[in-house]
């Protein structure tokens, strides 16, 4: 079982950017730079022995993690070469890895996700936004550096979209609460880390009083999530996309697609709220739902 | 994307060693006549992409020529659960001992490879799960593991199969391969039947290609059944955009698969009703133009919301794009932003300074701006 820690990504933590000298990984090294996260090196085999904005590029996660030690490592690292990307990462003994990339197929997913399981590291993703901890860093694509958007506070964040997760976060930080954590676990099927365990990793952090839960139509991670929380102290408030979405269509994301019965709106908000979550209909009702229950 | 039963048998379970009937398309009853002289006594079978086919009346028996002629003219043309059938499967006839069910499939929940199968095949997987859940034995895989002919006789050890286990034990080792093989999402047998002399053979087959494995799968993406789509939503995919047309009045362009869900989810909950789904997330994002074009072309729509709010997507690039289009095509329509993250301050000077609008602090406002402005627009 991988370790809960990587979720909540702290300034000590030391990220390894497998993909750092692409135009998106270095834009947004020097954003999680500005933010307070260490970034310790990238990755890229051609780029090997030089130096790419003033860090060090490796030609494997195996081989910075001998020269210069990391914690967790971030891939902007495109479809067909991200298993073996991984594969690197889990190799070398990354204890995080937060894979930002989409449409990796799905045989490809299975065979790192197995790997990190058997290895002891803690996947984020893969199509996840990626990490924040306001005040500390950002290791992902989110506005992390936006202050407009997040503020150091104790109110955790778990979202499979980045583009909602950064609204409700907004509409938080216009409310006054701010952030102990945001956690993307991002939009596919199959995932590292799951609704259930974000959950658990806020719900076992000192900095965090309340959750925040984002989720989406398709599969059952909210279902599950939703036993876990009936058991927790902390109040969490819910917000389920996907109300009005048809069935059996592709809501963009993989994962958001409702078949049958199984993974619906409505039966999602209803075993969260039989667990005693607060369930609001629009995101602006979240902070005003959450304010009522701290 | 999903594999036609024909092609399924052919390309998949064939080459994997799992023997299927002999079979020929055929689109007139002639060539079903003609199939069935070469065959003897065949099954003639709609082809569509969906279950329930025998109860619709879409599969039928038949001894001879004649009758595959008749039996294909009454399918033809017809509608089998809600599908218009343009083409049969003719198919020998087997003696059929026994019915089972045989699949491999991802399992999301536990991010696994699951091997399935049942004494008892013949109804829907759903129908034996509920109903006779003993008879089905599972097995997982995890990713990077293998699935061995050990683990099939363990998985088959409460299977009540005699001498059959060993070739059941033997085809599930086969599906597991070809599975991997064909980055399938999906592999279904149902039925896989067991014939008089104990052999197997594969009287249907379902296959589903994971869409992100397409590009390394060119046969089988290539014999792919064609998704359902509408003008418009053809239009979206060849430009690379994910849109879905609805029945509404209030069109959708909005970033990312969970806010773009958000916005038609926040359009109904104040009465109104969407025209669209088009999300631009991702790299999509730099495509906003076309993308705008494309929700204006839906002659429903009587008024626009545009939402974003940059996390990896520039909202001041996706402005850009949206303005222009704005400015090109002079649509006689409403359009209500609201625009935050990303860009933000860039984006929000340009929407003001080039369309005079200025965007709500509020997605919920400008969603029920955008609701009013449809019905004063009907």
């Amino acid at each position: 079982m991988s370790g809960l820690e990587p979720l909540l990504l702290r300034h000590h933590h030391r990220v390894l950017v497998q993909g750092l000298t692409g135009t998106q990984g270095s834009f947004w090294a020097e954003k999680m730079r500005d933010c307070g996260t260490t970034i310790v090196g990238g990755v890229n085999p051609r780029r090997a022995g030089t130096t790419h904005l003033g860090w060090p590029v490796f030609g494997s996660a195996q081989e910075a993690m001998g020269a210069v030690g990391f914690d967790t490592a971030l891939m902007f690292i495109p479809p067909a070469a991200a298993k073996e990307a991984a594969l690197d990462a889990i190799a070398a003994g990354a204890r995080g890895l937060v894979i930002l990339t989409e449409h990796i197929p799905s045989h490809d997913v299975l065979t790192i996700l197995g790997a990190a399981e058997r290895a002891g590291t803690r996947v984020v993703g893969p199509n996840t936004a990626g990490l924040v901890t306001p005040g500390e860093g950002f290791a992902g694509i989110m506005p992390g550096h936006n202050a407009n958007v997040f503020r150091p506070g104790r109110v955790g964040v778990v979202s499979r979209s980045g583009s909602l997760g950064t609204l409700v976060c907004l509409n938080l930080t216009r409310a006054g609460l701010g952030q102990s954590a945001f956690i993307g676990i991002g939009g596919d099927p199959m995932l590292g880390t799951r609704t259930i365990d974000a959950l658990r990793a806020l719900d076992e952090d000192a900095g965090t009083d309340a959750v925040v839960l984002v989720g989406e139509i398709g599969g059952a991670m909210e279902e599950t999530a939703a036993a876990y929380a009936s058991g927790m102290k902390k109040p969490v408030v819910a917000f389920i996309a996907g109300a009005a979405a048809p069935p059996n269509r592709r809501m963009g994301h993989a994962g958001a697609i409702v078949a049958g019965s199984a993974g619906s709106h409505a039966g999602k908000c209803a075993a969260l709220a039989a667990a005693g979550v607060g369930v609001v209909a629009t995101p602006a009702e979240i902070a005003p739902a959450l304010a009522a229950r701290l | 994307m999903n594999l036609a039963e024909h092609p399924a048998k052919t390309l998949v379970l064939r080459p994997a060693g799992i023997a299927v009937p002999e079979g020929e398309i055929c689109t007139t009853p002639e060539a079903a006549a003609g199939a069935a002289g070469r065959l003897g006594t065949v099954m003639v079978k709609a082809q569509i992409p969906a279950g329930k086919r025998g109860k619709g009346g879409g599969i039928r028996l038949a001894a001879n020529p004649g009758e595959a002629a008749r039996a294909a003219r009454a399918i033809l043309g017809s509608e089998v659960s809600g599908h218009r059938v343009s083409a049969v499967l003719v198919e020998q006839a087997a003696a059929i001992a026994a019915e089972y069910y045989a699949a491999v499939l991802h399992d999301a929940a536990s991010a696994t490879s699951l091997v399935l199968f049942s004494g008892e095949g013949g109804m829907e997987i759903e129908e034996i799960a509920a109903t006779r859940p003993a008879a089905l034995s599972r097995h997982h895989v995890a990713g990077g593991e293998e699935f061995t002919r050990e683990e099939a006789r363990a998985m088959l050890a409460d299977q009540n199969l005699g001498a059959e286990r060993e070739e059941v034990a033997a085809l599930l080792v086969s599906l597991f391969r070809r599975y991997r093989e064909t980055d399938a999402e999906l592999i279904e047998i149902n039925p896989l039947a067991r014939l008089a002399d104990g052999s197997l053979l594969a009287l249907d087959c379902k296959f589903i290609l994971d869409d992100a494995a397409a590009y390394r799968q060119p046969e089988l993406s290539a014999r792919a059944a064609p998704e359902p789509r509408t003008a418009l939503e053809a239009r979206g995919a060849a430009a690379g955009l994910k849109y879905i047309e609805l029945p509404g009045d209030v069109a959708i362009l909005a970033n990312g698969a969970g806010l773009t869900m958000t916005t038609m989810d926040a359009v109904h909950h104040f009465g109104g009703s969407a025209a669209n789904f088009l999300e631009i997330g991702g790299e999509a994002y730099t495509k906003s133009e076309a993308a705008l074009a494309l929700v204006l072309a839906n002659p429903n729509a009587r008024s626009v919301v545009v939402n974003f709010c940059g996390a990896f997507a520039r909202t001041d690039v996706m402005a850009e794009g949206v303005v222009r289009a704005w400015q090109s095509l002079n649509p006689d329509l409403p359009v209500f932003f609201s625009v935050h993250g990303t860009g933000e301050a860039e984006a929000v000077a340009l929407i003001e300074r080039e369309l005079g609008l200025t965007p709500f602090d509020f997605m919920e406002d400008a969603v029920k701006a955008a609701i009013a402005a449809a019905g004063a627009h009907r």
